[in-house]
């Protein structure tokens, strides 16, 4: 029966077109359903989990709560989907974010103690800090694209070793800060909305047209199918790699900054803790083969939404605190399950010799 | 007659003096004594080392101060510099890391040096170690419950931000404060998630707990330290609540930045995760050298406050 219902609600869906995205990619019927049956269960816990209220000019309630919550990691998967597409793959962006999120604290604590040279004032405080992201980015670039390393152990050498350099720019303390332009990137509101949507919204959109609009998206795939071959029919596949760590550092410096601003501190222990494994996993729940090649942005924040309503899902049901990485890591699985072709093959054997 | 008032006088003050005497036989003046720390990683180790510091100065204590720098093998490298250098008296060892002790433990029993372990644990024999100083995580649990007990007459609906689970201080404040709130039936926990001692995810479980409960049935948060209360502050200050009015908050560690929230009235109380264990391990010291049995644990209990003089008051 079910067998019979899903690839008809997959036919019908097919039909949909927005633009020139199509349900028809089977890995995104996947990944919907599991966020749209994650919800169901969330709402199924609460009864209000979708209402939205207004308070004091500011839109409350858990949806709200799970895309504010989420736009750290979203903004880390974008960067995260492109090196995953060129079969690299990310580990420092945890560190990155400490190590981002310290030079911002530390460079406004001397604007907050009076000092008044220019690049005290937030404004170039966020841009030091945005180049930071990208000063690391650019360093695992180089180390994957023309020292040949492998990325998962290129990356690793900074993600090591970030946390201690954080440490150090902040003396091993975790400083904290009162400037309310640094703060608002974290905790800003705009229009009743947290201000982190905005910006993972216009990074998307911006990283969205860079590798849609233009010839790069394709240059990205080729070289995660193929690098040789890439490079044979004329792509810099050595430039496209570093352009993506870059990019990668660049996120990942920009959820440091929104962590940051959220505690009004930068914590080089806390901060970004175990995000790299967080983005990569929404990745690969969106559908993005850890082995490169075919990528798509969309997929890997509802990979980060399916993450955080889980979370969210757990936080209101009333198990108890231990069991949260259990029922985690089993739902984790049931999508991957389901994704994947060979297992969905498998079951209809299975049902089928039964029948 | 006369007689008597002099009588009386020299008992005076033999009875002011006689103490002090016995005092400065147990206060450990003139000893060297080695203390390893970890580093200065948060602003608590900070006033952890300071606290020993002033302590040795009080009692004319001659400290040796090693900063590990986060790095087991650097303890290691003091402890042996000590014990080969046979000029300490006794080591202080905060450990950065809970196994690989057993070799450099062994020595120093070895060379007749005894050993201190102060605030997190070794899997050690203990027969290798004098004994451990480090607080007390239940008694802060029930400290908590017992301001709360009395703050709301025993009628409170608590919603709790769990730490990591799993690590010691989650568990055992966990334990305390269900020990105390167990002998008041109007005292309930109505929801508990861990937000992993993080501010980020305290406010995040605040938030789903808001939206989840009538914020009207929450009376109280109960966060297993006050990182993860100043994330709940936020949450319940951006539901359009009042924290410390409409949701009573108690938490522990007495961090800097809870002050800042108890002097804006956003916060209640807050117990200390006590920096003073330079004191405990000397007095262990002292004892073992005049031969005293000691039990293995000597437990440091924290205070708890409800404002920033109080604290200051204790932290001169």
């Amino acid at each position: 029966m079910l067998e019979q219902l899903i690839p008809n609600l997959k036919n019908q869906i097919g039909k949909l077109k927005i633009g020139n995205f199509t349900w028809q990619n089977s890995r995104a019927f996947w990944t919907v359903l599991a966020l749209f049956i994650i919800i169901v269960a969330n709402r199924l816990i609460s009864p209000n989990f979708f209402s939205i209220q207004m308070v004091e000019g500011r839109l409350i309630g858990s949806l709200i709560n799970i895309l504010d919550g989420a736009a750290p990691i979203m903004l880390l998967s974008i960067g995260m989907t492109l090196v995953i597409a060129t079969k690299g793959v990310d580990l420092s962006v945890g560190a990155v974010m400490a190590i981002c999120a310290a030079v911002a604290v530390m460079l406004i604590n001397q604007y907050e103690s009076g000092a008044t040279d220019f690049y005290y004032t937030p404004p170039f405080v966020i841009l030091i800090a945005l180049g930071t992201g990208a000063l690391c980015g650019l360093w695992n670039g180089i180390l994957v694209a023309f020292f040949d390393i492998q990325p998962i152990v290129a990356t690793m050498i900074l993600m090591t070793s970030g946390r201690g350099i954080a440490q150090m720019i902040t003396n091993g303390q975790s400083p904290t800060f009162t400037d309310d332009t640094l703060a608002f990137i974290g905790r800003g509101v705009i229009f009743g909305v947290p201000f982190p949507i905005y910006l993972y919204l216009a990074v998307f959109l911006l990283v969205y047209l860079l590798v849609r609009r233009t010839a790069i998206g394709l240059m990205i795939e080729s070289v995660g199918i193929n690098a040789r071959a890439s490079y044979y029919a004329g792509i810099n596949a050595s430039l496209i790699k570093v352009l993506v760590y870059v990019l990668s550092g660049v996120c990942a410096a920009l959820a440091g900054l929104i962590i940051a601003g959220e505690v009004k501190s930068a914590d080089p222990h806390k901060n970004g803790e175990w995000a790299e494994l967080d983005a990569i996993l929404a990745v690969v729940i969106g559908g993005t083969s850890l082995s490169g090649g075919r990528f798509s942005l969309g997929l890997s924040a509802l990979g980060v939404l399916i993450v955080q309503s889980l979370l969210t899902g757990l936080y209101i049901s009333k198990l108890h605190p231990t069991a949260n990485l259990v029922v985690k890591a089993i739902v984790v699985l049931v999508v991957l399950l389901f994704q994947s072709d060979e297992f969905r093959r498998r079951i209809r054997q299975l049902v089928r010799r039964r029948a | 007659m006369r007689h008597i008032k002099w009588v009386v006088l020299v008992l005076v003050a033999l009875s002011l003096v006689a103490p002090l005497a016995v005092a400065q036989e147990d206060t450990g003046e003139g000893l060297t004594i080695g203390f390893s720390q970890i580093g200065s990683e948060s602003a608590w180790r900070t006033s952890f080392t300071n606290a020993v510091k002033a302590e040795a100065e009080a009692r004319g204590i001659n400290l040796l101060f090693s900063d590990a720098q986060q790095e087991q093998e650097n303890q290691i490298a003091a402890m042996q510099a000590w014990i080969a250098q046979g000029d300490v008296d006794a080591i202080v060892l905060a450990p950065v890391v809970v196994s690989g002790w057993d070799v450099v433990l062994q020595e120093a029993k070895d060379a007749g040096i005894p050993v201190v372990i102060v605030d997190r644990n070794v899997d050690s024999d203990p027969s290798l170690f004098v004994t451990r100083v480090s607080s007390d995580f239940v008694h802060e649990g029930r400290l908590a419950a017992a301001w709360l007990v009395q703050a709301t007459s025993g009628q409170c609906n608590i919603v709790e931000l769990y730490g990591t689970v799993g690590s010691a201080a989650a568990e055992d404040r966990n334990q305390g404060f269900n020990e105390v709130i167990a002998l008041f039936p109007g005292m309930k926990i109505i929801r508990s998630e861990t937000g992993n001692f993080v501010r980020t995810e305290g406010k995040q479980v605040m938030e789903s707990f808001l939206s989840a409960e009538d914020p009207a049935n929450i009376c109280a948060v109960w966060a297993h330290n006050d990182d993860m209360a100043i994330g709940a502050i936020e949450a319940i200050k951006e539901a359009g609540l009042v924290p410390a009015k409409d949701i009573l908050i108690v938490s522990v560690d007495a961090i800097p930045d809870i002050f800042d929230s108890l002097d804006a009235g956003e916060t209640n109380a807050t117990v200390e995760l006590s920096p003073f264990m330079g004191a405990p391990a000397f007095d262990a010291v002292v004892s073992y050298l005049n031969g005293e049995e000691l039990p293995k644990w000597v437990p440091v209990a924290g205070k708890l406050y409800t404002d920033r003089a109080a604290y200051d008051a204790d932290h001169q």
